[in-house]
């Protein structure tokens, strides 16, 4: 196939000498489209068997696709590196800008190895590669801030994205994220730990280059069928809408919203912080990513008074979604928007992935409420159900690790009870904290399953809510279910389509589209080379000694009935076995 | 060959005249999502992928939380990029904007220098303007309405 069509330019950064060169490896794109299914190959040529995440020889990959900047919505950009959190597979996936700035600037993977003998913030603007001090902006307590001194420090305005840490990240807490354009994040799996160890404060990409299309009229015809089905959806209408926090009120009707560390599922109070009053009281404007016309990023406008003076406030401009809504709010017994807000924006500042950060406080203040751990560990800090000013002093103290018990909360839920106890409410799989959905067993499966744990993965909550609900699967059709949506989850991301959009990139269009750039690829091929990269997955997860046996799903999982009844530990080890199985023949 | 009617004849006389007398105009920046379609919309009407070649911009006003820029030609009665166009590349355009003359076009840049609201772009990969046509292709694709296609304010017969 003619090359010219895909973006195949890798450029490799090494920080320890302040070198930087570019590759052309187009086969690698042909095999693996890009995104998800290039970041894993690069990722097993580029990192050492056993690395510490904090060596600098973990390479961080940043990968986007053949589509990214020629179709709507195929705007993400692809993070793979090895997982200081879990100390496996780290994969997280980010939109804004960074994927139509990384395309456009020339390139469709970065990677980034070494580590900088001083702060250093790189700034890529096309073919002009800059290694910048960044000494003055390291320790700088908000990330907001950072964001405004680089905005002014650099050109590309509104063609480039700026991704940063926060003081999380360059204290190494292993779910510290990077955030993109303010409010997005590459959120999960702490690869802002891995900047943070790397001193490497941010990256700046920009650029405008043109991109070939092989055939220019069915190029624009079927632009705007993709174009009219994104808009015309009604599914993508709610992302607009309300946007993910919508789910609030469903998931609490049906009983599987987490509530006070998963110990309820439903409470009253989700009418006070449903994504209806957020839209209502608080919405202060939405946001797309480049090249996306759906818009669900939803910014709410939080007016306070300083307090200290008559008539003088400051207005936050502040992110909410289901998941952080979840996170920071009601797995926290907080149904109070402004206290979520305010959480919220204190997490954001100081850049931590919101999901982990919550689940690990939600342990802690079960922890504190057992008695487990007392104010001698939390430096007199009292943790309680909702109450957000201690949530907001616990967040600053797990950043500084103030003394051993904030140090351990920044290594995660599984670690803070491995030393503390209390595992049997620690909610996590795998090492990675649990998201928002205690919908039945196939959200969890899903999750202990997923090749980053994630609930993005296989998106098991959605056979809870239409399969399960309805009718018995076996454990065997469960995995083969969770399995089959993954591996076409792998096409997705490969083609760094959000998964927002898998309702209207159906095979036959991504087949389609494929083909505009290229590709000449069957349906089954398609499939084909999505377990491939799953598999891919896999077998790097195995090589750094990831274990099926090795599982562990705490007891609370078990415990909280579900929507569908209360879940079978032995479906579960039925399940188990039965990956098990299919890894050995990976 | 079909021989070419009175009817179509007038039409496409009709079809030039709104053509130049059209402009394109920023109803609400408000609305504008900062998605940029308009921008991909355009270097796609010019058979392109990518960005190089678009005539519009959408930009951050520091921080998207405050909202955007939508940068367009205003097609101004008497435009300064025209004015100060060194070869006559840039002519004024009936009903106001320009129109661009590649092939007289030296790429010196000024047309650039002397629009104040940045609606002249570059073209880095062929170090030339790129010049809004106020065609409304990116109208199409603005999906909250922040962009239209109106009449000029003096319609020059």
């Amino acid at each position: 196939m003619n090359s010219s069509y895909l973006p195949s330019n890798i450029l490799y950064i090494d920080l320890s000498n302040n070198k930087f060169w570019i590759e052309e490896r187009p086969e690698v794109f042909e095999q693996y489209l890009g995104g998800t299914g290039v970041a894993i190959q690069l990722l097993k040529e580029q990192c050492p068997p056993g690395c510490d995440p904090f060596s600098p020889e973990n390479p961080i990959i940043l990968a986007i696709g053949p589509l990214t900047g020629l179709f709507p919505l195929a705007s993400k950009t692809i993070a793979m590196f090895k997982s200081p959190h879990t100390g496996n597979l780290g994969e997280s996936h980010c939109g804004g800008r960074s994927a139509i700035a990384i395309r456009l600037a020339g390139y469709g993977a970065i990677v980034i190895k070494g580590r900088s003998s001083n702060p250093t913030y790189l700034a890529i603007h096309n073919d002009k590669i800059h290694f910048r001090d960044a000494s003055t902006i390291w320790g700088m307590e908000s990330v907001f801030t950072v964001g405004r001194i680089i905005r002014e420090n650099e050109p590309g305005s509104g063609l480039r994205t700026i991704m940063r840490i926060g003081s999380a990240g360059e204290r190494e807490v292993t779910y510290a994220s990077v955030t993109t354009e303010t409010y997005r994040h590459f959120g999960r799996l702490g690869l802002g730990a891995v900047f943070g160890s790397k001193r490497l404060k941010a990256l700046v990409i920009s650029g405008k280059h043109s991109l070939n299309i092989k055939d220019k009229t069915s190029y624009q015809k079927l632009y705007d069928d993709v174009y009219q089905s994104a808009v015309n959806s009604p599914v993508m209408q709610k992302y607009h809408d309300l946007g993910t926090a919508e789910n609030i009120l469903p998931l609490n009707e049906i009983g599987g919203l987490p509530i006070k560390n998963l110990q309820l599922t439903r409470f009253e109070d989700a009418q006070k912080i449903s994504g209806e009053v957020m839209a209502r009281e608080y919405l202060g404007r939405r946001l797309a990513c480049s090249h996306c016309p759906i818009g669900c990023i939803h910014i709410a406008a939080l007016r306070e008074p300083y307090g200290d003076e008559p008539y003088f406030y400051k207005t936050s401009m502040i992110c909410y979604d289901y998941e952080p809504m979840y996170a920071l709010g009601t797995i926290l017994g907080i149904s109070e928007p402004e206290s979520y807000l305010k959480l919220m924006d204190e997490v954001e500042k100081r850049g931590l992935d919101s999901m982990s950060t919550g689940v690990v406080l939600a342990w802690a203040t079960e922890a504190f409420e057992k008695g487990i751990i007392t104010q001698n560990e939390t430096n007199g800090i009292q943790l309680r159900w909702g109450d957000y000013k201690n949530y907001i002093e616990a967040v600053k103290s797990i950043v500084n690790k103030t003394n051993e018990f904030f140090h351990a909360l920044a290594k995660g839920v599984d670690y803070a009870a491995s030393q503390y106890g209390g595992k049997e409410f620690a909610l996590s799989f795998m090492g990675n904290e649990m998201p928002g959905y205690h919908t039945g067993p196939a959200a969890h499966i899903g999750v202990f399953i997923g090749a980053r744990h994630s609930h993005l993965d296989n998106a098991g909550y959605g056979i809870d809510q239409k399969i399960l609900v309805n009718r018995h699967l076996t454990p065997t059709e469960l995995v083969e279910q969770l399995l089959t949506e993954e591996y076409w989850r792998q096409i997705l991301s490969s083609l760094t389509i959000c998964f927002f959009a898998r309702g209207v990139y159906t095979p036959k269009i991504v087949r389609n589209t494929l083909h505009s750039v290229g590709y000449d690829l069957t349906e089954n091929d398609l499939r084909k080379i999505g377990e491939e990269i799953h598999h891919e997955k896999y077998k790097f997860k195995t090589r750094e000694g990831f274990h099926i046996d090795d599982y562990h799903i705490p007891n609370r999982i078990f415990d909280t009935p579900t929507p569908i009844g209360q879940f079978n530990r032995d479906f579960l080890i039925d399940a188990v076995k039965i990956l098990k199985e299919k890894i050995s023949e990976w | 060959m079909y021989p070419v009617s009175k009817k179509t004849k007038s039409l496409k006389r009709l079809m030039k005249l709104m053509a130049s007398t059209m402009r394109l105009a920023v109803v609400d920046t408000e609305r504008c999502i900062g998605c940029q379609s308009c921008m991909f919309a355009c270097s796609r009407r010019q058979q392109e992928g990518g960005l190089a070649s678009s005539c519009l911009g959408v930009k951050s006003i520091g921080g998207m939380e405050r909202g955007f820029m939508v940068i367009v030609c205003r097609a101004c009665d008497n435009p300064p990029c025209a004015k100060i166009c060194p070869t006559n590349a840039l002519t004024p355009r009936d009903g106001g904007g320009v129109k661009l003359d590649i092939a007289k076009c030296i790429g010196c840049g000024r047309c650039k220098d002397a629009c104040i609201i940045g609606a002249v772009f570059w073209n880095d990969e062929r170090d030339k303007p790129m010049i809004c046509i106020h065609c409304g292709y990116c109208v199409k694709f603005c999906p909250h309405g922040v962009l239209k296609l109106e009449k000029t304010r003096e319609v020059k017969q």
